[in-house]
């Protein structure tokens, strides 16, 4: 990692300078009293550090979800557009069993292992029947989150579901910022909900998780070899459907697990499939199709966008998320990270 | 028709297959001796839908792009009309004259399909999909938040159609013939234009862009100018839509109804510009009279599914199916019309889908 940073400096100082300035400014904008100008300027500082921490811990989030579906595209070039149904499964899944257990770390990993479930049936009916063809692999995912969309509408009609999660995972804890100092000379800390905490802790984890996986074992070398040239890694004696399906597992089962994660920091309603699937997509649009790294830098940007154009132009929201996406498509159509 | 007499210009009655005839016979002729159920909701809204589609079917089966913003686009050119227009919501509502309406909207649809274009072109395949989805349900939710310009979640109601020659055109008769008309209308515009040198080089650098390239041919160029075409039908289709329902809604707009589109012109068959129309008819007849036999709660899972049997079993829809049929029956009967089946070969018909 540190050397793939200083190769970064060294081929382009300029944005890393400008990028270690924003990182510091914003930074500075989180630990420094604000003076009275810049209050009038941008609001109150409590509203702008939440929002700060809402864009990131959503970013964690959408991480989670687009790196499934990220780590499907790069190996097989199947856009899953079934994605969110995925997701929406997962959550839907993981309530009930947390629902009836009340052990809602049994409900996220049995989320986790039925999805992944139901990605290697559908890796394994439909998409090797039609391999190389990838329209037609697209068209049927959309077919099948058709059916799934309404399969769960009628399981799960159209209630919002809220997870309740242990104890020492909910409720909120003082962060060391000051939101303002009273004139009696007392500081204010903000104060911020665990859990989004533990989703960005968890997305960390898995984001490092992935990448060892990628990079230190043998399956992860395989994947890579076969991102690269599918052909080649079969003729060196590897069975790829083997790996096609163990990838396809992986990335559904982040899908289902992103579900009860997002289910518990937000809520579980019909739709969300939908949202997801449009994070998703403009995470890695914006990212680059098919890597990792890309997937995190996407969502921390569409994260960040999201938030701040709820808070700060609550109706032109949206058009801040599409217009990164236009502006990264005009100057790079393969994505900040995408190699082709 | 032989590819000679394609490209000679000349034309005569004898060349047009009496299916042609019986069809266009049965078009005109439909308000005659159907309800006014059947000539508005069935026969209208097909049309409008299936001209929605074709805008679609032109860029997906000629140019090879399977853009999902279709129904955005129309969504647009109907927000438009409301916009520019009148409406009874007290929401904007500038009160232009209906001809310019209808003009601004066509080609305001007609610039943002061409955008939407730009912007996806500059990807290769598989990525027009997904841009353009997240295209489509980035408007739904703009549309769905924005009540300055777009009055949210409500939309807008009373869109009319004007009242000209003393006709109001959304009585039933007159506004099926008005659709009839513009969807004929765009149905040979595509036909024709499949045939023309922009329509052969789109399909030329569908199949192999690289050496349309290299050939000299502007490959991004003629993409756009496929989106641009395709947001004039799409924004035709959208004046409609909203004059037949009064009104327009982010549900109009909704992911659903942008992926009902792709399934009705996948379900048609994107091989020939009559597939979607087939598509929409099948889709409208199965959308009033499935509720007989399911539940209607459950729509969605009956199209889902035949949306995905097509997929899966008819790449090239109900127009495949048929012609599969018709080829089963000539191949019987080879014997006796000998080489009749190489002849009436429909050229474009040989284009494939796939992606380079």
């Amino acid at each position: 990692m540190a050397r793939v940073m200083r190769n970064f400096v060294e081929r382009h100082t300029f944005w890393a300078i400008v990028l270690l300035l924003v990182v510091a400014l914003f930074l500075l904008m989180i630990f420094a009293v604000w003076p009275d100008w810049l209050v009038e300027a941008m609001g109150r500082k409590k509203t702008f550090v939440n929002t700060l921490l809402n864009g990131i811990t959503l970013g964690g989030l959408y991480f989670l979800v687009a790196s499934g579906f990220t780590l499907i595209f790069g190996l097989m070039r199947n856009v899953n557009l079934a994605h969110g149904s995925m997701y929406l499964l997962g959550a839907y899944i993981g309530y009930e069993v947390a629902d009836r257990t009340g052990n809602w770390f049994l409900g996220l990993a049995v989320a986790f292992v039925a999805v992944a479930l139901s990605g290697i049936l559908l890796q394994v009916l439909i998409f090797r029947r039609m391999a190389d063809d990838d329209l037609r692999q697209t068209l049927v995912t959309i077919g099948i989150s058709i059916i799934a969309a309404d399969a769960m509408l009628a399981i799960w009609t159209g209630t919002t579901y809220q997870f309740s999660p242990p104890d020492w995972l909910f409720g909120a804890t003082t962060l060391p910022v000051v939101s303002v100092v009273k004139s009696s000379g007392a500081a204010v800390y903000i104060k911020y909900p665990v859990f989004r905490l533990v989703v960005l802790a968890i997305a960390v984890a898995v984001g490092i998780g992935l990448w060892v996986f990628l990079n230190r074992t043998r399956i992860g070398m395989m994947i890579r070899a076969g991102v690269n040239d599918r052909e080649m890694l079969s003729a060196s004696g590897v069975n790829v459907q083997l790996v096609f399906v163990l990838v396809f597992a992986i990335g559904a089962g982040l899908a289902g697990f992103a579900g009860v994660i997002g289910g518990t920091a937000l809520s579980v309603a019909p739709g969300e499939d939908i949202r997801y699937l449009l994070a998703s997509l403009v995470v890695v649009i914006v990212g680059g199709l098919g890597s990792i790294s890309g997937a995190a830098i996407g969502a921390l940007i569409i994260g960040l966008a999201e938030q701040f154009g709820l808070a700060y132009f609550p109706t032109y929201g949206v058009v801040l998320t599409f217009l990164i996406m236009v502006v990264v498509l005009a100057v790079r159509p393969q994505g900040l990270m995408g190699g082709r | 028709m032989d590819s000679r007499g394609l490209f000679s210009g000349s034309f005569s009655i004898k060349d047009v297959h009496p299916a042609i005839l019986i069809t266009a016979v049965f078009l005109v002729a439909y308000p005659s001796f159907a309800t006014d159920f059947f000539i508005f909701q069935i026969g209208a809204y097909s049309l409008i839908l299936g001209t929605i589609a074709l805008s679609l079917m032109m860029l997906a089966g000629y140019g090879g792009m399977v853009s999902l913003a279709q129904l955005t686009v129309a969504g647009l050119a109907a927000y438009l009309m409301a916009i520019l227009g009148d409406n009874s919501m007290g929401v904007m509502g500038l009160g232009w004259p209906w001809w310019l309406t209808v003009i601004v909207s066509v080609l305001g649809a007609a610039l943002f399909s061409t955008f939407i274009g730009a912007v996806s072109v500059r990807t290769e395949g598989i990525y027009t999909i997904m841009i353009t989805l997240a295209v489509a349900v980035a408007f739904f939710y703009f549309v769905r938040q924005n009540y300055v310009l777009f009055n949210g979640f409500t939309g807008f109601a009373g869109v009319e159609p004007p009242t000209l020659f003393g006709i109001y055109w959304r009585d039933p008769v007159p506004f099926y013939y008005l659709t009839l008309t513009v969807a004929v209308g765009f149905f040979g515009a595509v036909y024709y234009c499949a045939r023309s040198t922009f329509g052969l080089a789109l399909q030329a650098i569908r199949d192999n862009p690289r050496r349309m390239r290299a050939l000299g041919f502007n490959v991004t160029l003629h993409r756009i100018v496929a989106y641009f075409f395709a947001g004039v039908i799409a924004g035709f289709a959208g004046v409609l839509l909203v004059w037949f329902n009064g009104r327009v809604s982010p549900g109009t707009i909704g992911v659903d109804v942008a992926i009902d589109i792709l399934v009705i012109a996948v379900v048609g068959g994107l091989r020939h510009p009559v597939g979607p129309f087939l598509g929409a008819i099948a889709f409208v007849l199965l959308e009033n009279f499935a509720i007989d036999l399911i539940d209607r709660e459950r729509f969605n899972m009956v199209i889902g599914t035949a949306f995905l049997l097509v997929v899966l079993f008819s790449p090239d829809g109900l127009l495949g199916l048929w012609n599969r049929f018709r080829d089963k029956f000539r191949f019987r009967g080879n014997a006796l019309l000998g080489d009749e089946r190489v002849s009436k070969n429909d050229p474009t018909s040989t284009g494939s889908l796939e992606k380079n």
